[in-house]
């Protein structure tokens, strides 16, 4: 046992524990100090990380758990992530008639699943975290109890989540069936023999699914939408950012680490699916007016773009994932926020509420503009920058194996679509009609601060990535190619 | 440091500087703007004027300059100039301080406006000047959102959404594709970087497979091409000129466009000349397109602003025959006109936007009897439209001759239809243009002309001369010779002829 390994996951269980007990304590006014306490509680916990270095990596739980770089490189995304939405959801909380002490805490629970994602080495460790995020999160979306659509949308959640998880378990089963390991190290020995066994490929596909849900891959992805629509947005925020970031966490480290032989066989398999969820995200966010859910379709068509790197099965499609990944979080968290802050009153988020937004709140037009230049990747943005490294990872395969350029040309094709809706964003911004009388908007100090924070970072990450560069590729050294 | 990282670091931090003035103050925008882009271009004269006794550099550039930027992937910004893109960076700076000058007729949102226009200036000069292939993409890009804010929220006329989604879309397809090619180039080339010399160095020795190289070359053909409105990728380019505010259509028509050419001169010929070999035909038929095709289409223009833009993609034909020529004179001819037209386009944009100001109307046959009431405008317009057509002493006629010359020996057939495409835009010049201002009667009254103007009239009156100036350009540009890096000796051998 090495217990100390797990600090972080254990530091931020504690943290949710003690919000959990203070809510009972404190008056019904002043709930939001248990959101500053928990962001000044994670900020602890992050600074503590930079301490770590996860080289050599550790073992701990019977080898369950492993602390390697690509774990502490996740560990600190998830913790970012978790500041960030926990200082949107003390924005939204607002809209809660009671319990937002325990919206706090499931929020740090569902991150402690994420950490503990980031390091699973084992497949009950890898089953036992995703249910910890999925079941938080199944209350987490529906928190607006007296909202339809809110109630809806955790609906949704919970009858898809629940058959992704059946798919992850039956797949599990399989492939302990036919190999007899469960454990990370010893599957990539046992599977090197195996690559043709049907029964394995199969439970592999299963389990393969299980995370296509969680990360919202085609044929994986209807219930994004609609759960992104209908859930509190500083709800939809962390499932955007740090579920699907586990997921891909999850699906990194089992396909390069626990099944590389097999995985090298996939790979049309994964460009088949990183290809169609480009073009079904894209596609479907053309029409939307509603800016969540269209948020909703480009998360699938995101997904899209990180599943080239993965399809990529290089150890730069690996870093470039890892570093899309921290730009999509300060740009769709952002995005997240400029919802809470401009639609707080109105029932619905349509894009037109944005409009001449430019001549109530510059300020906020602004991020919103840079929010959505960054996802549509172009510079000086982070999500260029991103983008770029997913472009040269499938271009440096391409010399190998010329399918990837067909990849390449449908990822080239779903830019230039979702130019279109992001831009369509930015035009209600500047020069849209007006259609009903705007809300007031009032800005509160930590809702600021969080917008200057993700707004330097993108800009940051897309000018100066020399820093995150490093890291990222630190980190993805440690899957061994 | 270098003069160049003057040039383009002053636009960019006078759009700093604007950023955080208060709105209301617009004498200061106005002063911040003209300051830094007038700094700007007083560096990039002194850059030209001493280029030829500066000291050469990394690879045969003058003021070159290089800082490690992402050291994972060996980005480096790098800057550095030679006989290709000194008279292009000379011309953007013009331009630029050119543009700002007309906008004293923006009304609205003045801060923003400055903002957007100092990043895409910055963005720009960066283009021109970048050695490092990822910067050179970089800077282009950084230009494209200004130029979408620009049209969409200054711009004019009832279809100015759809011409702003066309061009945003045509130019990010564009671009990407040309990323595309980019990148492959870095991923082919085995040398691990993006800088442009050590690729150059590395490709002489060791020329790409040829089928790479087709691929290469056609990623940045059609990628750049796009860019530069190559037919028949061109719809984008009257449209959204003839939408978008006089200093954006100045800058972009100008200055931002020629940025594919100049990727296709500096990168992809010497790069992957046998694949510009496989694909010298298709570009020869496809410049006809532009040179006749797009002609013809101006000629039957009615609006000013459409005619221009559409004789504006006519004239890139003429470039890209210099490419297709491969040969030094046609390169250089290219390069030539390159600059002659970035003049020439922002001048007819910044006359015809004066003229709109002025009359409300682009309709060319309102303008009857304007020479008469605005003299000095009607000379100006006069003059733009016969270094249009080629008129001998305009620079415009030394470039496109330059280009007939060079591409003469290796592509005669096309040169005989070429001259006939350049007598049509020849015709439509004369037709379209000096005609209904040189009429004594006029339609419209004319308000008399406000001392806001003036300073916009002195820019626009500048370029006159400096289109009558260029012609002393031909000198550097032959410096290429040295710079032009030949593996395998692809430029120089005469096409198929």
């Amino acid at each position: 046992m090495n217990i100390a390994a797990s600090t972080l996951e254990i530091a931020v269980i504690v943290l949710g524990v003690v919000i959990m007990l203070a809510d009972l304590w404190i008056p019904r006014d002043k709930k939001n100090w248990l959101g500053y306490a928990s962001i000044a509680g994670l900020a602890l916990i992050l600074l503590g990380s930079l301490n770590m270095s996860g080289t050599p990596s550790e073992l701990a739980f019977g080898n369950m758990y492993v602390l390697d770089s690509f774990a502490i490189f996740f560990k600190r995304f998830f913790l970012i992530a978790a500041i960030l939405v926990i200082a949107a959801s003390v924005e939204f909380s607002q809209k809660f008639q009671t319990g937002k002490g325990e919206y706090y805490c499931l929020m740090l629970f569902a991150l402690s699943g994420m950490m503990f994602a980031a390091s699973a080495n084992h497949f009950a460790l890898l089953f036992v975290s995703l249910e910890l995020i999925t079941i938080t999160f199944y209350i987490l979306t529906s928190f607006l109890r007296n909202q339809m659509v809110s109630l809806e949308a955790g609906v949704k959640y919970l009858i898809l989540g629940a058959l992704s998880s059946a798919f992850l378990v039956y797949g599990i089963a399989l492939v302990y069936g036919t190999t007899g390991a469960m454990h990370f190290d010893a599957l990539k020995t046992a599977t090197a023999s195996m690559t043709d066994n049907k029964l394995l490929l199969v439970g592999l596909l299963m389990v393969i699914a299980g995370l296509g849900f969680k990360v919202a891959a085609f044929p994986f992805q209807i219930w994004a939408p609609d759960v992104y629509q209908g859930s509190p947005s500083s709800t939809t925020a962390f499932l955007a950012v740090g579920s699907k970031a586990a997921g891909f966490a999850l699906l990194m480290r089992l396909l390069f680490m626990a099944v590389p032989d097999i995985a090298l066989q996939w790979e049309k398999l994964l460009m088949v699916i990183a290809g169609i969820t480009i073009l079904y995200g894209n596609l479907c966010a053309l029409p939307q007016r509603n800016l969540k859910r269209l948020l909703g379709y480009s998360s699938i068509a995101n997904a899209g773009y990180l599943m080239m790197g993965i399809a990529a099965m290089s150890q730069s499609g690996s870093s470039a994932i890892l570093y899309y990944l921290y730009g999509y979080m300060f740009t769709v968290i952002a995005a997240f926020m400029i919802i809470i802050l401009v639609m707080k009153h109105t029932g619905a988020e349509e894009i037109t509420h944005l409009a001449k937004l430019h001549e109530r709140a510059p300020g906020l037009a602004g991020v919103m503009t840079l929010a959505m230049v960054s996802l549509a990747g172009i510079p000086p943005m982070a999500g260029f920058f991103g983008k770029f490294l997913l472009f040269k990872a499938v271009l440096e395969q391409a010399a190998v194996f010329s399918s990837y350029y067909a990849l390449l040309g449908v990822a080239i094709i779903g830019v230039v679509i979702s130019l279109y809706y992001y831009f369509g964003v930015i035009r209600t911004l500047y020069w849209g009609k007006q259609q009903m009388v705007p809300e007031e908007i009032h800005v509160s100090p930590l809702s600021r601060v969080t917008l200057w924070v993700c707004s330097i970072f993108m800009i940051y990450l897309g000018i100066l990535p020399e820093r995150l560069m490093q890291a990222a590729v630190s980190a993805a050294e440690s899957l061994k190619f | 440091m270098s003069i160049l990282t003057f040039i383009l670091v002053l636009p960019l931090i006078g759009a700093g500087i604007v950023a955080l003035l208060p709105k209301s103050a617009k004498g200061g925008i106005r002063a911040v703007a003209l300051a830094t882009t007038g700094l700007s271009m007083i560096c990039a004269i002194l850059a030209f004027l001493t280029f030829n006794g500066a000291a050469e550099g990394d690879g045969g550039y003058k003021f070159y300059q290089k800082v490690a930027w992402v050291t994972a992937l060996d980005i480096n910004y790098q800057v550095g100039a030679d006989g290709i893109n000194i008279g292009l960076i000379l011309m953007g700076a013009i331009v630029s301080f050119a543009a700002v000058c007309v906008s004293a007729s923006i009304q609205e949102r003045i801060k923003e406006f400055h903002f957007l226009m100092l990043i895409m200036i910055g963005g720009i000069l960066g283009a021109f000047m970048s050695i490092d292939i990822f910067f050179f993409y970089f800077f282009h890009e950084l230009a494209l959102v200004p130029t979408f804010l620009m049209i969409g929220v200054w711009g004019r006329g009832e279809d100015k959404n759809y011409a702003t989604y066309k061009m945003t879309l045509y130019l990010t397809l564009g671009a990407l594709v040309a990323l595309a090619g980019l990148v492959l180039l870095y991923v082919q080339s085995g040398a691990k970087t993006f800088d442009l010399i050590t690729l150059t160095s590395q490709l002489r020795d060791n020329p790409l497979h040829p089928g790479t190289q087709t691929a290469v070359f056609g990623f940045l053909l059609f990628g750049f091409g796009i860019l530069v409105s190559l037919w028949p990728f061109h719809t984008w380019a009257p449209l959204g000129y003839g939408a978008a505010p006089t200093a954006t259509a100045m800058l972009h028509a100008g200055v931002l466009k020629k940025f594919g050419i100049y990727g296709l001169i500096r990168i992809a010929l010497p790069l992957a000349p046998q694949g510009a070999q496989a694909w010298l035909e298709v570009l020869a038929w496809l410049c006809m397109g532009n040179i006749l095709y797009c002609g013809w289409v101006a000629m039957r223009q009615k609006n000013l602003n459409l005619l221009i833009g559409n004789s504006s993609v006519a004239h890139m034909g003429f470039v890209f025959l210099g490419i297709a020529s491969m040969n030094l004179i046609g390169l250089s001819g290219a390069v030539l006109v390159m600059v002659a037209h970035g003049f020439l386009a922002a001048l007819s944009f910044g006359l015809s936007g004066y003229l709109y100001d002025q009359k409300k109307t682009l309709e060319i046959d309102q303008y009857g009897g304007a020479l008469k009431q605005m003299p000095f405008i009607g000379t100006l317009l006069v003059m733009a439209m016969m270094a249009g057509c080629g008129l001998p002493g305009f620079a415009n006629f030394a470039g496109e001759v330059t280009v007939l010359f060079g591409a003469w020996t290796s592509l005669p057939w096309f040169v005989v239809g070429t001259a006939w495409g350049a007598l049509i835009i020849g015709s439509l010049c004369i037709a379209g243009g000096p005609q209904h201002p040189a009429r004594s009667f006029g339609r419209l009254g004319i308000k008399p002309e406000g001392s806001r103007q003036l300073l916009g009239e002195t820019a626009l009156c500048s370029f006159d001369r400096l289109t009558a100036f260029v012609r002393d350009l031909p000198e550097p540009v032959d410096q290429q010779d040295s710079t032009l890096h030949d593996p395998g000796g692809g430029i120089h051998r005469k096409g198929f002829g």
